[in-house]
Formats: C-alpha cells, structure tokens, sequence
C-alpha cells in the first residue's frame, strides 16, 4: 500500500519533477501566463506521463533494448497527438493559445524521464500512478505560478477580474513582467528556494 | 522468439507502428467533424469581429450563425475582379481560398518584384464577403494574407462601401512573438485602424505604418513597438492586396457599381 501512495505522492513534494529534478522547464514558462491554459496544459500532460507509463510498462518485457528510447517516443508521442485532436475537438480557443506547446509534450523530459526511469523496471499499475504523480508535481508548480502570473500581470483569475485594471476604470496597474515568459524563471526559482527550506535533504552537495 | 535478435526487433518495430498508427488515425478520423466545424466557426467569428458586427471573443455559436446570415459570399476572379459564375463554382461558400493556392491548377505564381506580402502565389479566385443590412451592402470584407517575421498572417479587412476607409482589420492566424509582433491582436492596436484611409485619390494603395512620432493624418498608421518587421509585413501584405494584382480590379467594379 505505501509503495502505491509513494508513487503517486513522492513525486509531488518530496521528488518534483520541476523543483527537484529541474526537468520540464520549457513548457512550464510558455503556458503559465493565464491559468485557464495551464489547467489545460497540467491535464494533458499528466494523463500522457500516467498513460504512457502504463502502456511502456506493459510491454517493457517485449521491448528491445537497442530500439527502447524510439519504443518509448513513438508511444508518446501517439498519445500526445491523441490529446491534441481532442483538444482541437473540444477546446478549440485554448488549444489555439496552446498551439505548438501541446504537441511539445513529446518532447518534455519529465514523460521520457518516466518512461525509460520507471516504467521500463515496475509493473503498469505502478507505472500509470508514478507517471499520474509527476504530472501532479508538474501541476502544482504550474498551478501556483500560472496563479501569481494571471494575479499580478493581469489582475485576473480564470479570466475573471480580481484587481480591477486601470485600463477598465480600476486601479490596478498590470505588471507587464509576469505576462512575459521570464517571470516564470524567477517564480519557479521562488518555489525551488521554499521547497528546499523545507526539505533541506534535497539541497545538492556542495 | 528472442525479443533482442536482429528478427525481434523488426517484428516488435513493425507490431508497434501498426498499432499506433492505427489508433491515432482511428481518433483524428473520428474527431474530424468536431474540428473542422471549430475552424470554420473561428474564421466566421473572427470575419465578423473585423467588421465589427460582434464585439469580443465571447459571441455563442448561434450568435455568429445568425449573424453571418447577413454576409453574403462572393467568389471573385481577381484578374477581371467580376464574380465567378456559378456555371465554373455551383457553391461559393466551398470555395477554400488557401487550399487552392496550394494547387498548381487553381493558383498563380506572384512575380517576385510585386510580392510584397511574400506569398509566393496565390488563388486565381478570391472569397469577397459583403456585409448587408436591409439588402444594402454596408461593407466588404476582404481576407488577406502576407508574411511578417516568422509566420504568414491570415485575416481580414473591412472597407466601407467607398472601398476606400477601413472599417476594421483583425488576424485570425499567425505565429508571430508573443508580447511583440502578437500584439496585432492586441484590440487597443486594431482599434486605431477603424477610419483610416488605404487609398490615395488615384486609388492607388497608399497606407502606412509609421513610428509614433511620424503618424499623420489618415493615411498612417502607429507601428506595433518591438515588432518592426511585423509591422513592415502588415503594411506590405495590405499594399500587395489592395494593388492591381490584388483586389484592386475588384474593388474598381465594385466602385462602378457593377458588383
């Protein structure tokens, strides 16, 4: 039982994908302006870690070693197009602000990382719930930085007005910065810096 | 079977192509419907949009159907500017503009000293839509296209009926960097092009977009800052569009009252 709820849970405090492993950075600064795309972005991505984890474990015993990481991608990257028809079916406004960043799940290191780390040594089950947990740990980062972005560059949430802006007779100025890409730099960096004060054991040796 | 041997690999290979591939057409196949509608939903949305006739992102579908009853579609043959007749295009609202400048039967290759939109080649025809209120034309949309800095944009302009003053100009599609060249979204930006004017009195194509400091009169128009080559592009995909091997031909018929 402590080895399911290890898989799913470690990885969203104790071994975060982004905090602690610094993997999947590029996507988490492209999508986290708004937090309408980043919920969408955390949904795709963790359904593809949890999925392909399933489907890379269920055959790891049939998988030759010298053609393993094209094994892996090419089921990835089945299950990414899969989730960008659908949300070009469902979602067509968000999926547009998406756009190239959906089909870069493929390329995220976190899904690969799993793929070729866990699932190619555990059974499915355990594969599914340990990629289902990073995609967790991938959301929560994203989630509080996509929070604070929207909040501070845009005084929204969900699109819905929290400080009223000064353009639209309030007055709240938007601070330009957190709608740029950089700004994610600076909040992840933020979260790195908490998390380790809490757990001190993932510091790096000097 | 060793699943390592040189045969394993090929088989393991070929199984796994076969079924991937199969469930991933079977999903593009069965969401073609949804998406398809999507896109033309969004092209209708962002027509109406330009002219003005919706306002904001939020319109209901419904809204956009019942407001683009009063669009009629037409297909023009740039070259004559006269409509195309209905013996050579029975539906003009299947007509697909950028599929057909693909297709070497249906397009024309742009000489390169007139391409200033670098489009390379373009439909022979053209979709025009004319927006009417009471079966009076209140203004023409045209779609137009070009190149900017990393990416064709896509949109249209709205003329009013003299062909000269614009009504609106919007992008539905493009690449550009978000925060510098996207900012063509931006409304505050697409606002001020509403009452400008795209034509001097010889009807030659005469709109520019200038640096804040040079923007005088109608004919200019302020420059999106950090996006110069952006900026240049929509200037030049405008002048391509509205010259004589654009819609030029057509809007001099339309003037004539012959449209």
């Amino acid at each position: 039982m402590s080895k399911v709820s290890d898989a799913l849970f470690d990885p969203v405090f104790k071994n975060n994908p982004i905090a602690l492993q610094i993997l999947g950075i590029c996507s988490a600064l492209a999508v986290t302006s708004k937090m309408e795309t980043t919920v969408i972005m955390c949904v795709a991505l963790t359904l593809v870690v949890g999925l392909s984890g399933f489907f890379v474990s269920l055959i790891r015993n049939f998988i030759p070693s010298s053609i393993r990481i094209i094994v892996q991608m090419t089921i990835i990257a089945s299950l990414v197009i899969i989730a960008d028809q659908i949300l070009k079916a469902f979602v067509y406004d968000i999926s547009k602000q998406l756009s190239v960043f959906v089909g870069l799940i493929i390329t995220n290191c976190i899904v690969m990382g799993r793929a070729e780390g866990y699932a190619m040594k555990n059974g499915p089950i355990l594969s599914l719930l340990d990629g289902i947990g990073n995609g967790l740990g991938y959301s929560a980062v994203l989630l509080v930085v996509g929070a604070v972005r929207e909040l501070s560059g845009s005084g929204k949430f969900f699109n819905l007005s929290v400080f009223p802006l000064v353009s639209d007779g309030g007055w709240y100025t938007g601070n330009g910065l957190m709608s740029m890409a950089p700004s994610a730099f600076f909040l992840i960096g933020l979260f790195i810096w908490i998390l380790r004060t809490i757990h001190p054991d993932q510091v790096e040796e000097e | 079977m060793q699943v390592n041997s040189w045969h394993g690999t090929i088989v393991v290979a070929f199984l796994l192509c076969l079924v991937c591939s199969l469930i991933v057409s079977f999903t593009a196949d069965t969401l073609k419907e949804e998406r398809k509608a999507n896109v033309e939903l969004d092209v209708k949305r962002n027509l109406l949009l330009s002219a003005g006739l919706i306002t904001g992102k939020k319109a209901s579908p419904d809204e956009i159907e019942e407001k683009f009853k009063n669009v009629e579609i037409k297909v023009v043959d740039l070259d004559t500017g006269q409509p195309v007749p209905s013996s050579q295009l029975s539906n003009p609202s299947t007509f697909d503009a950028r599929k057909a400048a693909k297709d070497p039967a249906r397009n024309i290759q742009i000489p390169a000293d007139l391409d200033l939109g670098k489009n390379k080649q373009r439909a022979k025809w053209a979709t025009v839509y004319l927006i009417k209120e009471n079966n009076q034309v209140e203004a023409l949309v045209l779609p137009v296209n070009g190149y900017g800095l990393w990416s064709t944009l896509y949109g249209f302009l709205t003329l009013d009926t003299n062909t000269k003053t614009v009504k609106g100009l919007g992008f539905y599609s493009h690449a550009e960097t978000p925060g510098l060249g996207g900012e063509v979204d931006n409304p505050k930006w697409k606002a001020q092009w509403n009452g400008k004017v795209v034509f001097d009195e010889d009807y030659q194509p005469n709109i520019r977009v200038e640096k804040s400091g040079n923007v005088k009169g109608e004919n200019s128009v302020d420059a999106l800052s950090g996006a110069t080559i952006t900026s240049r592009g929509v200037e030049n995909l405008l002048h391509y569009w509205l010259g004589d091997h654009g819609y030029g031909p057509f809007l001099a018929q339309f003037r004539k009252g012959e449209i």
